[in-house]
């Protein structure tokens, strides 16, 4: 049985093409997270006494089956939307000294518009035909305006960002829970300086 | 000690394993990367719409509801109009609460409380439907709601 010695096989890179093939592996994959615009749905609950709101207070969005815009009886291009919002939102109608005076606002103080922001109810009202691409990008432009001031008053008061550092909590960049719960009362701090009221009316039927 | 060494040069030198661990390695973190827990089948066209202000979904604690129009391999049987799929099946509207039930039952016991429901729909789906599936999960109590989008932006497409 004398076989010839074969030499044996060099396998010193073998490590080396497994890391290369490792290292294209992690680069080219990319891991597909969800992302999206969140919600809360009103309970469904016997409103005993409705609260009365204020047409002033009222910023009435209406997207009809062309997805068209109709905000506050005007029509409009979704790209002005945003800036409509911000300039309601951020009116700060009530005169000064008043309960309702809103001293961070830096809007035109318009009395025809809002009180203030706690006031300020955005409500959006579709066709049941209206598309869910419209749709999405009327509450994202409407989300655009609330994260643009909270980002204002965060910046102002704090010195930093408020969607950035919400973010930044959410991918758990916060260590330590002490700073997490300091920082979870500045968010909240900032949420109350814009409470988003968004309001969905029940769609029309078509052509109603 | 001459006695060994003369048996041994006889041999075929053994194949070299040193490399094998790697192989190994290599093998395990590609799929690590790559495994998506078993994500659903899809039955319906899901192009999202595109939206900047967003977050991120929690994945533990979402149940997931598609709706558009069926897929094309699917449209000779089930039409062109627009459907909800939860699960690996289509649901009719009446039937959703009980596919989201069996759905929830599926979390984390701990988890079913926060329970979010992931909205993937197809851009060009009718607001009504939606509007349809919200009314069915108020009345279900499940209110929180995460409607799922791709980065972008409308405007600047």
């Amino acid at each position: 049985m004398a076989r010839r010695a074969t030499p044996e096989v060099n396998a010193g890179s073998m490590a080396d093409i497994a890391f290369l093939l490792l290292i294209f592996f992690l680069v080219t994959t990319t891991i597909e997270k969800d992302k999206g615009i969140a919600r809360q749905l009103p309970p469904i609950e016997e409103i005993v006494d409705p609260p009365k709101i204020k047409e002033k207070n009222l910023f009435i969005v209406n997207v009809n089956r062309d997805d068209q815009l109709l905000v506050e009886e005007k029509l409009m291009e979704l790209k002005d939307l945003r800036q409509a919002a911000i300039t309601f939102l951020d009116n700060g109608g009530a005169p000064s000294g008043s309960p309702e005076y809103c001293n961070y606002c830096k809007g035109p103080r318009s009395p025809e518009s809002s009180d203030n922001p706690e006031k300020a109810v955005i409500s959006v009202q579709n066709d049941r035909l209206t598309s869910y691409k419209m749709y999405i990008a009327v509450q994202n432009e409407l989300v655009a305006a609330y994260n643009f001031l909270r980002d204002r008053e965060s910046e102002r008061l704090y010195g930093w960002k408020f969607t950035e550092m919400t973010k930044e909590l959410d991918e758990g960049k916060i260590k330590g829970e002490a700073a997490k719960e300091a920082l979870q009362e500045k968010l909240e701090t900032i949420q109350k300086l814009f409470p988003m009221k968004l309001s969905e009316a029940e769609p029309k039927k078509s052509g109603q | 000690m001459s006695k060994f060494r003369k048996k041994k040069s006889n041999e075929l030198p053994p194949v070299s394993t040193a490399s094998l661990p790697d192989i190994v390695f290599m093998l395990l973190f590609f799929f690590m990367v790559v495994t998506v827990l078993r994500d659903d089948n899809l039955l319906v066209q899901n192009k999202l719409p595109k939206a900047d202000q967003v977050e991120k979904l929690k994945k533990d604690r979402s149940v997931y509801i598609y709706a558009g129009k069926p897929s094309a391999r699917y449209q000779d049987k089930f039409g062109t109009e627009a459907k909800i799929q939860i699960g690996d099946k289509y649901t009719d509207i009446t039937n959703i609460k009980f596919a989201l039930t069996e759905m929830r039952q599926k979390l984390l016991p701990e988890l079913q409380d926060k329970v979010m429901v992931a909205l993937k729909v197809d851009e060009d789906t009718n607001t009504g439907m939606v509007t349809d599936i919200k009314q069915q999960l108020r009345e279900l109590n499940m209110l929180k709601l995460i409607y799922i989008t791709t980065p972008g932006n409308e405007l600047n497409n």
